[in-house]
C-alpha cells in the first residue's frame, strides 16, 4: 500500500475553477518528491488536499492509509498531528521564542513539559538552532526563521512533510541551506517529503522526483528528474 | 493530567487574552456588573413580594353573607356553587349557620356586654343572624372578580373581604415583577452581545495563532477552550461587585428597615442566608452570560 494514494481526483472551486482534474499520484513511504508547475497550475491546491484544508471535488485522497477525502472535521487534528507542514511566510509567532514557537503545538496537546523540552531540544539541534533558543522571530534572518519552521514541522516526528514553497521568501544560499536541511530529515529521520517549489536551481541539483503539474493536470511524473515546468503561463 | 495540563495551559492564555483587550474586556465587565447588580434588585425584592404574598394568601379569606330565610337545600345549593368557583381553596371552605356564629359570639364577647345579653336571648325561631360561608383564596390577585362570583350566587346577601392598600398593591407588585424581568432578560442579551464583541475581538487578533493551532494539530476543543474561560472569567469578574453589593447592602437594608419593606405588613427575608442563595444565583448568571457568548462567537467565527 502507497503512502500516498491520490487517485482519480477533482478539485473544482466554488467559482468554477478547476485547480485539478482526474490527478492519480502514488507515493512511497521515504519518498522525497518535488511538485512543480507555474503559478495557479493546482500545486498548493494538491498539497492543501494532503493536509486536509480543502476537500477533493470528486476522488480518493489517501495519507497514511487515512481517507482524507472522508475526514470530518472534527477529526482533521488527528491527520494533522502525524504531518508537518513548512510555509513559504513562516507562520512563525512574533511574541513567542523559538523555544515557544516550536513547542507551540506539543503545548496544546498536553504533553509533559519535560517531554516538550527534550522534543523540542532534538528538533532544533536538526535545524542548527539549538543556541537560539531565547530569541524572537524578529531577531533572526529570514533563512533562520525558516528554519525555526522546520523544527516545529518535525518536532512531533511525522511521517509526512509538506513543505509549500520552504524557499520562496530566501536567497539563493540561504534556499540551498534549507534544502539542505530538508534533504537531511528524509535521509536520517525517514521522513516522506513532498516540496512544492518554483527554485528550478534546487530541483535540477537534487535529482530526486519531479511531479509537474499544468492547469491542474499532471503532464510528467519522473523518477530523478529536474525541473521541465514551463513558467510562461 | 494531560487534561489538567491542558486546562492550565489555557486558562493562562484566557488570562492574558483579557489583559491583551484590556478596554473591551472591560467594558464588557461593567456590562454585566450592572446587569447582575439589576438582576440582584430584582431578585430580592421579587422574593420578598413573593414571600409576601404567599404569607398574604394563607392568610386572606372572603366572608359571603347568605340570606336569613335560606333553606337548607338552598345553603346546600350555595355550596356546590362556591365550590365550582376556580380561585377558591375547596378543602379550607368552612360554612357557619346562625346557631353556630350566636355561640361564636357569645365566647368572644364579655359576659357583662350587651352584645352577649342579646345573643343570650336568641333562640331558633328569633335567630336574626345570617349563615356565612368562610371561602379561602388560591390567588390574591383575583380576590375581586372571586368576591363577584361569589355576590352572583342566588341567596348569597353580602360578600366581606378586606381590602387593605397592601392587597391593592399587589397586582402592582406582579406588573412591577414583570417589567424588571423584561428589563433583567433586555440587559443580558445587551451583555452577551458585549462579550460576543469582546471574544470576537480576541479571535481576530489571534487569528495567526489559531490558524497555526489548527495547522500543527490542535483539537477543535482546546482551540475553542481559551475564548471559553475567557467568557467565563468576564462573565465572574463581572459578577463581583453585585454580590458584593447584595450581601453588604441587603444586610444594611434589613437593618436600617428594621426588618419591614414599605409598610409594617411586609415583613423582610432574614439576610443570612439569602443573601448569599442570591449571590450564588449572580455568579452562576454571570458565568453562564459569559460562557454562552464566547462559545456561540467561537462556534461563528472559527467555523471548526
Amino acid at each position: 500500500m502507497k503512502f500516498i494514494d491520490i487517485k482519480n481526483c477533482y478539485k473544482v472551486y466554488k467559482n468554477g475553477v478547476t485547480a485539478l482534474a482526474d490527478l492519480n499520484i502514488a507515493i512511497d513511504k521515504g519518498e522525497f518528491v518535488f511538485i512543480t508547475g507555474a503559478s495557479g497550475c493546482g500545486k498548493s491546491t494538491l498539497v492543501k488536499l494532503l493536509y486536509r484544508e480543502e476537500k477533493p471535488t470528486k476522488g480518493q485522497v489517501m495519507v497514511g492509509g487515512i481517507n482524507v477525502s472522508k475526514l470530518y472535521n472534527s477529526r482533521v487534528y488527528k491527520l494533522r498531528r502525524k504531518l508537518g507542514i513548512v510555509f513559504q511566510d513562516f507562520k512563525l509567532l512574533p511574541k513567542l521564542t523559538v523555544y515557544e514557537n516550536v513547542a507551540f503545538g506539543l503545548d496544546n496537546i498536553g504533553l509533559k513539559s519535560s517531554l516538550i523540552r527534550s522534543k523540542v531540544l532534538k528538533a532544533l539541534q536538526i535545524v542548527g538552532l539549538k543556541d537560539k533558543t531565547k530569541s524572537f522571530p524578529n531577531e533572526l534572518s529570514g533563512g533562520e526563521q525558516q528554519r525555526v519552521c522546520i523544527a516545529r514541522a518535525i518536532v512531533n516526528e511525522p511521517k509526512l512533510l509538506i513543505c509549500d514553497e520552504p524557499t520562496g521568501n530566501l536567497d539563493p544560499k540561504t534556499s540551498k541551506e534549507i534544502v539542505k536541511v530538508i534533504k537531511n530529515i528524509n535521509e536520517d529521520l525517514g521522513t516522506t517529503v513532498i516540496m512544492v517549489t518554483h527554485d528550478k536551481e534546487i530541483v535540477n541539483s537534487l535529482k530526486k522526483r519531479v511531479i509537474t503539474l499544468e492547469n491542474g493536470i499532471l503532464t510528467s511524473d519522473t523518477k530523478k528528474g529536474s525541473y521541465t515546468a514551463d513558467e510562461s503561463n | 493530567m494531560k487534561a489538567i495540563r491542558i486546562f492550565r495551559r489555557n486558562i493562562a492564555h484566557a488570562v492574558k487574552s483579557i489583559f491583551r483587550n484590556f478596554s473591551l474586556s472591560i467594558a464588557s465587565v461593567i456590562c454585566t456588573t450592572i446587569t447582575l447588580t439589576i438582576v440582584s434588585l430584582a431578585i430580592l425584592a421579587s422574593v420578598n413580594i413573593n414571600n409576601f404574598t404567599k404569607d398574604l394568601e394563607g392568610t386572606l379569606t372572603i366572608i359571603a353573607y347568605v340570606d336569613k330565610d335560606a333553606t337548607n337545600d338552598e345553603i346546600n345549593s350555595i355550596k356546590s356553587k362556591i365550590l365550582e368557583i376556580r380561585n377558591i381553596k375547596s378543602d379550607e371552605l368552612i360554612f357557619k349557620d346562625k346557631e353556630t356564629i350566636r355561640q361564636e359570639t357569645m365566647e368572644k364577647s364579655d359576659k357583662n356586654s350587651s352584645i352577649y345579653a342579646i345573643m343570650n336571648t336568641l333562640n331558633e325561631s328569633n335567630n336574626f343572624l345570617q349563615p356565612e360561608f368562610i371561602v379561602a383564596v388560591k390567588n390574591i390577585e383575583n380576590l375581586e372578580d372571586t368576591a363577584q362570583s361569589l355576590k352572583s350566587i342566588d341567596k348569597i346577601a353580602e360578600v366581606q373581604y378586606s381590602e387593605s392598600v397592601v392587597e391593592k398593591m399587589v397586582p402592582t407588585f406582579n406588573i412591577i415583577q414583570k417589567v424588571t424581568l423584561a428589563i433583567i432578560v433586555g440587559l443580558i442579551c445587551v451583555t452577551i452581545f458585549l462579550i460576543c464583541n469582546t471574544i470576537k475581538l480576541t479571535i481576530f487578533a489571534r487569528k495567526n495563532e489559531i490558524e497555526i493551532m489548527r495547522l500543527v494539530g490542535t483539537s477543535n476543543f482546546v482551540i475553542k477552550l481559551p475564548f471559553v474561560i475567557e467568557g467565563l472569567f468576564l462573565g465572574i469578574i463581572g459578577s463581583i461587585i453585585p454580590v458584593i453589593a447584595t450581601i453588604w447592602g441587603y444586610i444594611i437594608a434589613y437593618d436600617k428597615l428594621e426588618g419591614y419593606f414599605l409598610t409594617n405588613f411586609i415583613k423582610m427575608i432574614e439576610p443570612l442566608p439569602f443573601s448569599l442563595y442570591v449571590s450564588g444565583i449572580l455568579v452562576i448568571i454571570g458565568a453562564i452570560v459569559g460562557m454562552f457568548g464566547s462559545y456561540t462567537t467561537v462556534r461563528r467565527h472559527l467555523k471548526i
